[in-house]
């Protein structure tokens, strides 16, 4: 978005006693761009309101999204948005926090050619594919934010049969994987992540960036834990019905939707409670089945979406033992929901089943 | 280069990649500075994810929860469009009230889309930041034109809006994208979620009908409608202005006017979803199908549409299907399929180097087949194309929206501190009375459809709550998965034709193939050799940006490409494929326009 005077003159603005921090948005993942647009659906905040400094104790920041930014210019003109990027390949751009939005291919996988890119390589003219960014940008960045299911974890586009190799950014840097500021990885899953998931989780990393918030809290799935710390079920306003064993039989009943293909038992996700915008819609509190989009497993580990979850049907015919139940899809979802496929990883070997025709 | 340039005035001229789209689209141009237009032009695009390939197999109602992770602004047209499929693949009818709730979500999804569209995407190429970057001279005068619709919209001079544009800044621009949010809070009370739904199946809805959800919509609309009384007025001003400012720059973005349009939001009392039926319940749609060629109306039958369609492979990263199975050789009324019909399509990739003189690209070529010419159809970026094909398909009249043949009227009812308006939107023409389809006139056709969207909501919402008031408040219909179907489904995605094309073989997918509108609008030259619909439009571009080559922004080429609303995650779902011209910095053109 280039907001204003900040990002036209950075030498003056850095040189400034406040430092300016830059937002790296790099949608060139095997994505849909839907985080993208989620974000401009947030409200609590809005990304106004973080761009123009709305909230106390933000830092000065410079945003260089795709979506909505006002620079494009040609390569060989004014305004290229690209440049940025190669200013932050030569260290010229510090702090920034580079944002990821898609799940990474492997380029590793044929002998030539490339999945995906954003912009070109100067050196080469070919397309920098987006493992090369990551590879080039990761150990300069003071964070990196992985926006959506598919960067986090591969979603969708890393399921059986697929013919990338696609993986989530912690697969591809590894788990592990610290930046040069300390902070690991901070995965935003969602598909599309929640509006204000999103935005509030940029918001604490620049109170984080700014010295002003202690390291952000985050589970075994590098997930912020106030966001995603309860299941769906323990969200959901239709969990009354579960606890008096009412249980939906056709779709559009208000009742709990459990027999008809829901995961909120074992899903981790704030959707049911926070609604999906201002409190407006959501899942199986709106009569939409939990599909799991938020969990390491999407989608494979949930498919047919539309058939019972496991242990459901024990809870449809023996509502009384709720607590059973509950415990039974906990213990499945430890060993496998909140787990990748095995297929997401690095490597010259495509895993996912695919038969390659190159 | 800069030699050539010296000798010539021909400089190459790169955009990748361009920002304000969905999705990494690059664009690459030769531009004569000499003669101020652009010579050649290729557009690329950077992903390939393989839907077609890794939906192979799975349980066919999952196609819609899959398929709308297509798009990440348009994904619920894919769900819709999915589901429509599957009700067809299936034989089941879902209750009226359930469509009545489709047909809600979507129109929200048009006033959504379209709004933050045009005015915090495209709105910045018009607005005062910009045009004082690209023609200082434009906006002194806009500063002193006085707006014709002043009264309507309250901005007193052209110079007024454009401010309002300034992203960020702009007192309208930061309302528009308060507006795309109350826009969502209506999609999301029929659809659950934005941009995936979740309570969308085949069959019907999950949502629950109550006075209540119909009353939270209702509130929202009346507010849309009360915006779109200034807005529409505003556009005309704003871009009638750039007429005015700049004659000749109806050439800008101009194609011929050959145009498709599938239609969208069907009439549950016409609509069975079956294929046999299909040019029947087509015609009832709420917004009509057409394929318009040089401006005219050729057909508006489903069916026909249907069988015309063939994908072109040009030279693309793929091996052809030619010695693959036919998996339907004739449709449900005996028809003959062709082999490029997405239901025979085999999507089969082969990365390889870019060599100019083989296989430079992902991107497939679709085409539209008249029984003689294979059509590099446009969709517009969706609303030009939707009202040309309504206009002249002169079928629909529910009240709030009428066909005459040559235009379409919207009437919008009394709002808050507004009298009842009626706009029309009118077939546009040159001065020579030729049809127009360029930059300006799909940017101005997306605002009149906004209003287009809303008139038609308020009809849904008419007929939704006369079945809860009647106490049909089912919503979904049980089915069962066959062992084998053929079906297809058509809507409108906000920015054009969407088909999803389904083969089902032992209850599982046997191939899926969907056709949203950016594989149209990208594509790239095809096996014919005739280019696709960007780099058509940009090719005829003059140029009229004050600045020079070192600090040139191509203010006009952008226009241009935003104005067909580019949204290259739908492009590329199956292939757009990459920077096939990146090589062409070291490349003669004509080397590559031999391929």
């Amino acid at each position: 978005m280039a907001t204003a005077e900040q990002t036209n003159d950075t030498t003056q603005a850095e040189s400034a006693a406040e430092p300016l921090v830059h937002i790296l948005w790099m949608n060139g993942g095997l994505g849909c761009d839907g985080d993208s647009v989620a974000l401009t659906a947030a409200t609590q905040p809005s990304i106004e309101e973080i761009a123009l400094g709305a909230l106390p104790g933000l830092p000065k920041i410079a945003v260089h999204w795709p979506l909505i930014d006002f620079e494009c210019g040609p390569e060989q003109g004014a305004d290229n948005f690209i440049e940025w990027w190669h200013k932050a390949d030569r260290g010229e751009l510090d702090p920034f926090v580079l944002v990821v939005e898609g799940s990474i291919p492997n380029e590793a996988i044929k002998e030539e050619g490339y999945w995906c890119g954003f912009g070109n390589n100067p050196a080469t003219g070919q397309p920098m594919t987006t493992s090369e960014w990551l590879d080039r940008l990761a150990p300069k960045a003071t964070a990196i934010l992985a926006a959506g299911t598919c960067a986090t974890y591969g979603g969708i586009h890393a399921m059986a049969g697929n013919p990338t190799g696609a993986m989530g950014v912690p697969d591809y840097l590894g788990w592990e994987w610290r930046s040069k500021a300390g902070l690991p990885i901070v995965c935003v899953p969602g598909c599309p992540t929640h509006p204000d998931n999103l935005s509030e989780t940029i918001l604490y990393l620049l109170y984080q960036v700014a010295g002003q918030a202690p390291m952000i809290p985050l589970d075994e799935a590098l997930r912020p834990t106030w966001l995603f710390g309860a299941t769906v079920h323990e969200g959901c306003d239709r969990g009354g019905y579960y606890e008096q064993g009412e249980f939906a039989t056709e779709y559009g009943s208000p009742k709990c939707l459990v027999k008809l293909g829901c995961w909120g038992p074992v899903v981790k996700c704030n959707v049911p409670k926070r609604g999906w915008i201002n409190g407006v819609g959501g899942c199986p509190n709106v009569g939409g089945i939990c599909i799991a989009c938020t969990m390491p497993g999407f989608p494979d580990k949930f498919m047919p979406f539309m058939d019972e979850p496991p242990g459901a049907r024990v809870s449809a015919t023996a509502s009384t033992l709720y607590g059973t139940v509950i415990r039974t899809l906990r213990g499945f979802t430890a060993k496998t929901a909140d787990e990748e496929p095995k297929w997401r990883q690095k490597g010259n070997d495509l895993l996912t089943g695919y038969q390659k025709t190159w | 280069m800069t030699t050539a340039a010296e000798d010539t005035g021909i400089v190459e001229m790169n955009w990748d990649p361009i920002t304000r789209i969905v999705g990494s689209l690059g664009i690459y141009t030769k531009i004569d500075f000499k003669q101020k237009k652009v010579v050649e032009c290729y557009s690329t695009s950077s992903i390939f994810r393989g839907y077609s390939i890794f939906m192979k197999g799975k349980d066919p109602r999952d196609a819609h929860f899959i398929t709308s992770r297509i798009c990440g602004i348009c994904g619920d047209n894919h769900a819709t469009c999915s589901v429509y499929n599957q009700n067809m693949a299936y034989g089941v009818r879902p209750p009226h009230l359930a469509e009545w709730i489709i047909n809600l979500g979507e129109a929200a999804e048009y006033m959504f889309d379209h709004n933050i569209f045009q005015e915090n995407l495209v709105g910045v190429d018009f607005c005062a930041k910009m045009v004082g970057e690209t023609n200082p001279g434009v906006l002194e005068l806009a500063n002193r034109t006085e707006a014709p619709h002043a009264g309507d919209h309250g901005y007193k001079y052209i110079g007024d809006i454009m401010r309002s544009l300034n992203p960020l800044e702009g007192e309208f621009y930061r309302e528009a994208l308060q507006v795309s949010r109350s826009t969502r809070e209506m999609f999301c009370l029929m659809e659950g979620r934005h941009v995936h739904p979740s309570t969308l199946y085949p069959g019907g809805v999950g949502t629950t009908p109550t006075v209540q959800l119909f009353t939270d919509y209702l509130t929202r609309l009346m507010r849309y409608v009360e915006f779109m009384k200034r807005v529409v007025p505003m556009h005309d001003d704003l871009f009638d202005f750039f007429y005015e400012a700049m004659p000749g720059y109806e050439e800008v973005g101009r194609r011929r006017a050959d145009m498709v349009c599938w239609g969208s939001l069907n009439d549950p009392e016409h609509c069975d979803f079956r294929y046999d039926h299909m040019s029947d319940w087509g015609r009832k749609m709420f917004v009509s199908p057409g394929v318009i060629r040089d401006g005219q109306l050729i057909t508006n039958d489903l069916v026909d549409i249907n069988l015309g369609i063939r994908i072109l492979l040009g030279s693309s990263y793929y091996e052809d299907w030619e010695d693959q199975e036919m998996f339907v050789s004739r449709d449900p009324l005996g028809n003959p399929v062709d082999r490029r019909h997405p239901w025979n399509q085999h999507t089969i990739p082969r990365p390889a180097k870019r060599d100019f003189d083989s296989k430079y690209s992902w991107v497939m070529s679709p085409r539209w087949f008249d029984g003689t010419n294979y059509l590099a159809a446009d969709t517009g970026g969706g609303p030009i194309a939707r009202l040309w094909a309504t206009a002249q398909g002169g079928l629909v009249d529910f009240g709030y929206v009428k066909s005459t043949g040559h235009s379409v009227l919207i009437n919008l009812p009394r709002t808050i501190s507004r009298p009842e308006v009626t706009f029309e939107w009118k077939i546009p023409v040159d001065k020579a009375g030729l049809p127009l389809s360029n930059a300006i006139e799909r940017d101005r056709a997306r605002t009149y459809f906004q209003a287009y969207a809303a008139a038609a909501a308020l009809h849904f919402m008419e007929k939704a709550l006369a079945e809860v008031r009647a106490g049909h408040t089912k919503t979904w219909e049980p089915f069962d998965v066959p062992d084998e179907a053929n079906s297809c489904g058509f809507t409108e995605a906000v920015r054009g034709v969407l088909s999803h094309h389904m083969v089902i073989r032992d209850g599982k997918i046997a191939n899926y193939h969907p056709y949203p509108p950016t594989p149209w609008n990208a594509s790239v030259r095809d096996s014919y050799g005739t280019p696709g619909p960007y780099e058509d439009a940009v090719q005829n571009t003059p140029i009229f940006e004050e600045n020079q080559p070192d600090n040139f922004k191509g203010i006009d080429i952008m226009r241009a490409v935003r104005s067909f609303d580019p949204c290259l995650p739908c492009g590329v779902h199956m292939s757009l494929g990459n920077g096939k011209l990146l090589e062409k910095i070291h490349t003669p053109m004509a080397a590559i326009l031999a391929t």
